[in-house]
């Protein structure tokens, strides 16, 4: 009887309408309220993004129409296990922000500028966010990712307004590309919803035209290299707290709609020369991010590299998919690492940025050089970011470790001999990078002075870096929910 | 045929000239007049397209709103003091730029001309599920019906540009008052005009909501020209801004957002989120056209004064 009504629950429709409805409370009445709403939109949003992920695993992939109305005349939202994992990923990240922010972006004296923004763009961004992953009609996602950018250019100019304007720049570039992407599309086949253009072939001369350049306005909100000049300044210069969202979520929204267009709707359009300049890219990202990771002297940017770099790993699962690695002992193999890698870096990455966002709360900055001992005065924090780092790495038995496997072992049974090498010189250079900071916050042996950081506060990044940590240990369960409604491309490949 | 193709013919060359000019112009005053010829060409060039609902959006918000903004910007910085001199990028950088612009147009030409002729897309759809439902207009119905998901998220996108131009308020400033105070001789032009337009503004306003349902006209349009009677209010001198912190100028930004969203989720309980019941699909959708037209005005008027510059 409860599965009854459990599976006739609205949660995919809520978990778009509750961030709405926080961030219209957020706007109207701000003050001390905005801070405190978290307390009550994380818990339901665990619950509603828990019932969605439920629904799809007791049924098929679930799709809703909005409006009454059946595309292509309305707009369809749609979860399979790729989305829900992402909605879920979401509430668990905003939910851990949130209850950091809560004493960075408090209101105890009346509210600021701060307080008041910080918590209306936080709620807006969480909506765009689950309206992405949920999106299932290409101008919707224009909308949502568009709401993303508004929010996110809103946390970056908390930090500073010049790395907002670039960033700003970049992403309006990407968005009138996506735009004409999606018009053209729309021409040739007249309609923009996901398994309609699926269902028909087309032409694919131009949709390969309508797709690359939504494509390209992707790249540049995912900051894929050569596109990626916007992201250090901004991920190192926001608040922690948004860089942590910036760096786990946002980027990873324009990545998962590229995967949907692709792999989901359009996969006989690509063409192989796509496939292996989107491989390229992301291998070139891979190398270049860590080299210049290494040459950081500030902590946030070491992660703000790290992030060029890790987002690279995502796009070689376009020339891994398919090919003899579709043969390999897990189906689909580099498609699910891939997908591994997204969250599990979610997770590290999140943890990472809100480590060094309560180390410069303590030490009032976050240069390498000065971090000596860090470990002795916040050893929780400290080995959050420990834990965080083998993800990032890619060592056992964390979450980074299975997605680099599943994506090595496609590699090598698939023959990309120089895709392999790349993967494993950023396992290398990831190690070099993260562990600079590390070994700085354990030399020496005296305790340093620090400000006072609650001791709750920094249980929240190492609750993340565990979960990144549990995702390898109990790999099975979420790999097998992520293959709910996966698309046959992710199995035999684009080409 | 050939008078209509011979002003067709014009009206491209006109656009592509003022885009060229509004480019190359050295002076960015200048750039900024000829931005705002372009938005008033192409709105043109919509009304040749027989697209009215989208000749009048950007007629309002292209060309007319985004005008004043930027006319807003470019005061600030001629105030700010900073120099309109600036640096070519390297021969080198531009040079790729100008080849990646001319390949993206070269292949975005050929995609285009290769796409057969006499499609409809889904007009014929829209006009033949219209009768059924609520309002006659189609881009009304396309706007608040069918893909009213799309128009919910819009309108929460403007509310959230003015929170993000907000969050660069200065903590000392935090609930004052935005922009300059405004003065104008009580006996001049400006303190007449800004007695005198507005009802007519306002008049207006409402009509365009009311026609919007089965004429060319709606809630965007309409909150423009509202936006436009308070900027002029402000400039005359009439009335100040008001405080950011206040509680009814919040109530006013959130007001159709929130409506439109509360008709959404209770359309759960019709079936499906944002969908109206039959009988009250008409009454809801103008409910929810008049306050959003009312939140969208107030949003732009905000988003044209800024953020907060004086204390209340």
């Amino acid at each position: 009887m409860t599965g009854v009504i459990v599976s006739a629950f609205p949660a995919i429709e809520l978990s778009i309408a509750l961030p709405l409805v926080a961030l219209l409370t957020a706007i109207l009445i701000g003050g001390k309220l905005a801070p405190r709403l978290i307390l009550a939109v994380g818990p339901l949003m665990m619950a509603l993004t828990g019932i969605v992920a439920w629904q799809v695993a007791e049924g098929d992939p679930t799709r809703v129409e909005l409006g009454g109305w059946e595309a292509p005349l309305g707009i369809a939202l749609f979860a399979d296990g790729l989305s829900s994992s992402f909605l879920l990923l979401t509430a668990i990240i905003m939910s851990a922000v949130g209850i950091v922010a809560m004493a960075g972006f408090d209101a105890r004296d009346g509210e600021t500028s701060r307080s008041y923004s910080f918590w209306a763009l936080f709620y807006g961004m969480w909506a765009a966010l689950n309206g992405v992953f949920l999106g299932a009609d290409f101008f919707n996602l224009y909308v949502a990712i568009e709401l993303l950018t508004i929010t996110a250019v809103g946390m970056v100019a908390l930090g500073g307004t010049r790395a907002a304007i670039r960033y700003l720049l970049f992403a309006l570039a990407g968005s009138l590309a996506y735009l004409t992407g999606v018009v053209l599309l729309y021409a040739e086949a007249g309609t923009l919803d996901m398994s309609l253009l699926a269902a028909n072939e087309g032409d694919a001369s131009v949709r390969l035209v309508a797709g690359g350049l939504m494509t390209a306005g992707l790249l540049a909100k995912t900051a894929l290299f050569p596109l990626h000049a916007w992201l250090p300044p901004a991920h190192g210069g926001a608040p922690a707290p948004a860089s942590a969202m910036l760096s786990a979520l946002v980027v990873k929204a324009s990545f998962f709609i590229i995967v949907r267009l692709w792999f989901d709707v359009m996969p006989e359009a690509a063409g192989p020369v796509l496939v292996q300049l989107i491989g390229i890219l992301g291998g070139t990202a891979i190398l270049y991010g860590s080299l210049l990771a290494l040459r950081q002297a500030r902590l946030k940017m070491i992660i703000a590299y790290s992030t060029v770099a890790q987002l690279g790993y995502l796009f070689l699962i376009f020339p891994l998919s398919g090919g003899i690695a579709g043969e390999m002992p897990w189906a689909a193999g580099a498609w699910s690492g891939g997908m591994f890698h997204a969250l599990a870096h979610g997770l590290a990455k999140a943890a990472a940025f809100l480590a060094a966002g309560l180390i410069i709360e303590a030490l009032g900055h976050d240069r390498i050089d000065d971090m000596k001992g860090i470990a002795r005065a916040m050893p929780v924090t400290v080995f959050a970011f420990g834990i965080a780092a083998i993800s990032l790495m890619g060592l056992p038995p964390s979450g980074g470790f299975m997605a680099k496997y599943l994506m090595l072992t496609a590699a090598l049974a698939g023959g990309h001999v120089v895709i392999a090498l790349v993967m494993m010189a950023g396992g290398l250079l990831a190690a070099a990078y993260l562990f600079r900071p590390v070994n700085r916050a354990f030399s020496g042996s005296d305790i340093p002075e620090v400000a006072y950081v609650a001791y709750w506060r920094q249980w929240v990044p190492l609750i993340l870096a565990l979960l990144a940590m549990l995702l390898g240990v109990v790999s099975a369960g979420p790999y097998e929910f992520i293959q709910i409604g996966r698309a046959v491309t992710a199995e035999v490949g684009i080409e | 045929m050939n008078a209509a193709l011979l002003l067709d013919a014009g009206l491209c060359l006109l656009i592509l000239t003022a885009a060229v000019l509004a480019m190359t112009g050295r002076d960015l005053f200048g750039a900024i007049a000829f931005f705002i010829v372009y938005g008033i060409l192409i709105a043109l060039a919509w009304v040749r397209l027989e697209a009215v609902d989208v000749a009048l959006a950007e007629a309002a918000i292209g060309a007319g709103l985004t005008g004043v903004l930027l006319i807003g910007a470019w005061s600030l910085l001629r105030r700010a003091g900073v120099s309109e001199a600036h640096e070519l990028s390297h021969w080198g950088l531009r040079l790729v730029a100008g080849l990646a612009s001319a390949a993206t147009t070269v292949v975005l030409a050929a995609a285009v001309l290769a796409l057969p002729p006499g499609r409809e897309g889904l007009a014929p759809l829209v006009t033949e599920r219209l009768a059924d439902h609520g309002v006659s207009n189609p881009v009304t119905g396309v706007l608040l019906d069918f893909r009213a998901y799309d128009t919910l998220m819009e309108s929460i996108v403007l509310l959230v540009a003015l929170v993000a131009v907000w969050a660069l308020t200065p903590a000392s400033a935090w609930g004052g008052v935005p922009g300059m105070r405004q003065h104008a001789r009580p006996d001049g032009v400006l303190a007449m005009f800004g007695r005198l337009l507005p009802p007519i503004g306002l008049v207006m306003a409402v009509y365009l909501v009311w026609a919007g349902s089965s004429q060319p006209g709606g809630a965007f349009q309409a909150g423009t020209v509202l936006a436009a009677v308070w900027l002029l209010v402000v400039m005359a001198g009439i009335y100040d801004e008001p405080p950011i912190s206040s509680g009814l100028l919040r109530t006013a930004l959130v007001a159709g957002p929130a409506v439109f969203l509360a008709i959404g989720i209770a359309g759960l309980g019709a079936g499906a989120l944002l969908a109206y019941p039959d009988e009250y699909a008409y009454g809801l959708i103008l409910l929810i056209e008049f306050t959003l037209t009312f939140s969208i005005g107030a949003t732009l008027a905000l988003l044209v004064a800024g953020r907060a510059r004086r204390a209340a």
